[in-house]
């Protein structure tokens, strides 16, 4: 294990205020993608992006400090990417297949 | 970090497996599984997204109509709740990382409150839709719901796979984090073993994190 910790070090301690700061910008950014939703009409195509890129942040925000990604071992890091990678690969392929058959019909 | 090596506060000392070098090996190796299950779950939830994603590009028009259906307030005040909880479950780690069990306890009394708050919220969403005739998939009753789109159902079918896959996920986190309640009370964690409740922690927020996708895709976008 290339990220072993002596045991004398302890763990990371994310601060309190840390977290109440993470949590606050969740909150923000949930009341930021209704007020985007509140501009749909005027954003058009753009208003499913916008909504999931604000979703994407979310996440991120999660990720990193919720979840301890931040302070955590680059294996596990590579280990839930790996989960996203193979996801956008499922999406590809099933993408790929649906929206490139051609409709035959059975001259039988 | 904790320069205190006493055990001053009560709890046992955690021994850990024999298969082990030390407990920060066990710490490790327990939250790496933890990660791997996490990659399952992405996957779980990735295939219902996937498949979300082609039929709402093949059927745009129906899942417009299918999302005028739910209220995004009910949608809006459950991300709070989730986010909120997300907040405690990290808190409850932090209590116990600073050797304070009582606030760890609270922190988790009030993360399996806040499941609760958003289980009730999506009781009366599903009670309200079983009401007007809409069920999943073939079920919906197409005579009490009039729909425009003669495959409604289908909306419905993602709708609630993917909220109830979700909620079922609300409701394990909950009996595990009261099983983390109930040995935190006991006092068996502290700074230097609190791995059950990092691993929770864990799950807790991957369930936060779905939502955080899900309340745009059904509630907004449509």
């Amino acid at each position: 294990m290339a990220e072993h910790h002596d045991d004398s070090q302890g763990h990371h301690i994310t601060p309190f205020a840390t977290y109440v700061k993470v949590a606050s910008a969740l909150f923000v950014l949930t009341f930021l993608t209704v007020i985007a939703h509140h501009f749909n009409q005027t954003l058009g195509v753009l208003a499913a992006p916008v909504a999931f890129l604000i979703a994407t942040i979310k996440a991120i925000l999660v990720m990193l400090w919720f979840m301890h990604l931040k302070h955590d071992s680059v294996t596990n890091r590579v280990i839930f990417g790996a989960g996203f990678f193979f996801l956008a690969l499922l999406l590809f392929f099933s993408g790929l297949d649906i929206w490139t058959r051609v409709i035959e019909f059975s001259t039988l | 970090m904790s320069t205190n090596s006493s055990h001053a506060h009560g709890g046992h000392e955690h021994h850990f497996a024999h298969h082990f070098r030390s407990a920060e090996h066990e710490y490790l190796t327990s939250k790496e599984g933890i990660w791997l299950f996490m990659v399952t779950e992405i996957l779980m939830f990735g295939g219902l997204f996937v498949g979300y994603a082609i039929f709402h590009n093949i059927y745009p028009e129906m899942f417009a109509e299918g999302a005028k259906y739910l209220d995004w307030h009910m949608g809006f005040i459950n991300t709070l709740v989730l986010i909120f909880s997300s907040l405690t479950m990290a808190l409850g780690i932090y209590f116990l990382q600073k050797d304070q069990p009582k606030k760890a306890a609270t922190s988790l009394a009030i993360t399996i409150l806040c499941g609760a708050v958003f289980m009730f919220i999506k009781y009366l969403e599903y009670t309200h839709k079983f009401e007007h005739g809409i069920f999943p998939g073939r079920w919906l009753n197409v005579e009490e719901v009039h729909p425009e789109h003669a495959n409604l159902g289908m909306y419905f079918g993602f709708y609630f796979c993917m909220t109830g896959l979700h909620g079922f996920h609300v409701l394990i986190g909950m009996g595990l984090i009261t099983w983390l309640l109930i040995r935190t009370l006991r006092g068996d964690f502290n700074s230097k073993y609190y791995t059950a409740v990092e691993g929770v922690g864990i799950f807790w927020h991957i369930v936060d994190l779905i939502w955080i996708f899900l309340f745009p895709l059904l509630y907004l976008v449509g």
